[in-house]
């Protein structure tokens, strides 16, 4: 195949999967890797290189919109940061040490609890009760906008999503994924935030997660420019059009699809690593 | 202390959102017209080489290293430009944690100015030691 035609078949395979990631919300990370190790032969450790670059890419873009309308809580971001930037140099430094086989098992379990994670209903924890002491030693408490005006509301559980976010950083760094699923049960289920604002906060913080680990992939040479610029362009151009035709669509049916063709990925990938083809 | 109608949030944090929204969006812009830029040069040289992505052989250290990609560039090299693109993408959450250091410096909020500085730092030592 030559660079020509590859680099076309992998920017329209990254177009769709950033499509179909943004009018999911799951982002389009978890199918990429998947893409090029299993549809292009690629081997994973460029796959995870090249995927970080794409998460750093949508992520940013979508923040830049979401940071602006004020869902997104920033100082929740910056202290989440600290565990979320450690997990993913671990996970990085972990990635150089563990044979591809492996991490094409883990990506494989994390693939089938995302599907599983996505069916899910997602149920709004509000407290009525005080905050955590660290979220008030943090002013961790804020508003955000509703139709009828700014509403107010109380972090808690703090050390139990930092402990979460540490994870979700590990599970970046070895990836090359968002962890958005991960990111979103640590804010929604452990700290109760409203969805609104944790899916705008995860989103702000995975840019620098995937920056702290795409850092470390770039010096250890798993970073190919000519693997990586389509799968960044695509992505990022998929997710763009996603995003209009987003208020558009019924995504419930559209998550329930998308939930089997990722168990489908997983099982793929687990069935690759295991026999040892990845 | 007075308050947006909208989102709730006091002024001074308002603007520091709206810059940070401007910042993402400009360095993603430039991340990616960089990029734009360098593929079509690579295409235009390599495209009808063949594409070898099956074994792993990492990237030269003009690929891997800030000073190696900064010299390519120089070189006019696709695959730096290309790679430079990528580097101004990584550096553009890199440089919101700086302005948001910064921000919060400047209204004397040093608990914050310190939770900043250690991300900040751990980003700088992935790119530049990594």
């Amino acid at each position: 195949m030559t660079i020509l035609t590859l680099t076309t078949l992998v920017f329209t395979g990254a177009f769709t999967a950033g499509l179909i990631g943004a009018l999911t919300g799951l982002g389009g990370g978890a199918i990429i890797v998947p893409l090029l190790t299993l549809g292009f032969g690629v081997d994973i450790r460029y796959a995870v290189g090249a995927s970080l670059v794409s998460v750093i890419a949508t992520s940013s873009g979508a923040a830049a919109a979401y940071v602006r309308e004020g869902y997104t809580n920033v100082r929740v971001g910056m202290v989440l940061e600290v565990a979320t930037t450690i997990g993913a140099l671990t996970g990085a430094f972990v990635a150089g040490l563990v044979a591809p086989s492996v991490i094409a098992v883990i990506f494989g379990l994390v693939l089938l609890h995302s599907a599983w994670q996505s069916l899910q209903p997602r149920v709004e924890h509000i407290t009525e009760g005080p905050s955590d002491p660290l979220a008030k030693a943090l002013r961790l408490d804020s508003t955000y906008p509703t139709e009828h005006g700014p509403q107010h509301y109380k972090v808690q559980h703090v050390p139990a999503g930092f402990g979460l976010m540490y994870v979700a950083g590990v599970l970046s760094g070895l990836l090359g994924i968002g962890s958005g699923v991960v990111k979103v049960l640590a804010m929604d289920r452990a700290m109760h935030l409203p969805f609104k604002v944790s899916t705008t906060t995860s989103n702000f913080m995975i840019g620098v997660t995937a920056a702290a680990s795409a850092g470390v992939y770039l010096h250890r040479g798993y970073i190919d420019p000519g693997l990586a610029l389509p799968v960044m362009l695509g992505v990022l151009c998929g997710a763009l059009v996603g995003a209009r035709a987003l208020p558009k669509l019924e995504t419930r049916k559209l998550r329930l699809v998308f939930s089997v063709i990722v168990a489908i990925l997983a099982i793929e990938m687990l069935y690759n690593g295991i026999t040892g083809r990845i | 202390m007075a308050h947006s109608p909208e989102s709730g949030h006091a002024p001074a944090e308002e603007r520091v959102e709206q810059f940070i929204g401007g910042l993402l969006r400009i360095g993603v812009l430039i991340a990616a017209a960089v990029t734009v830029a360098g593929g079509a040069a690579l295409l235009a040289r390599h495209g009808f080489a063949r594409a070898d992505y099956h074994v792993f052989h990492g990237q030269p250290a003009m690929l891997s290293s800030l000073g190696g990609i900064i010299a390519g560039v120089a070189r006019l090299d696709p695959r730096a430009i290309v790679q430079l693109g990528i580097v101004l993408l990584i550096a553009t959450p890199v440089a919101r944690v700086l302005f948001t250091l910064v921000a919060f410096a400047l209204r004397r909020d040093w608990r914050y100015v310190l939770i900043s500085g250690i991300v900040f730092g751990l980003l700088i030592y992935s790119l530049l030691a990594g």
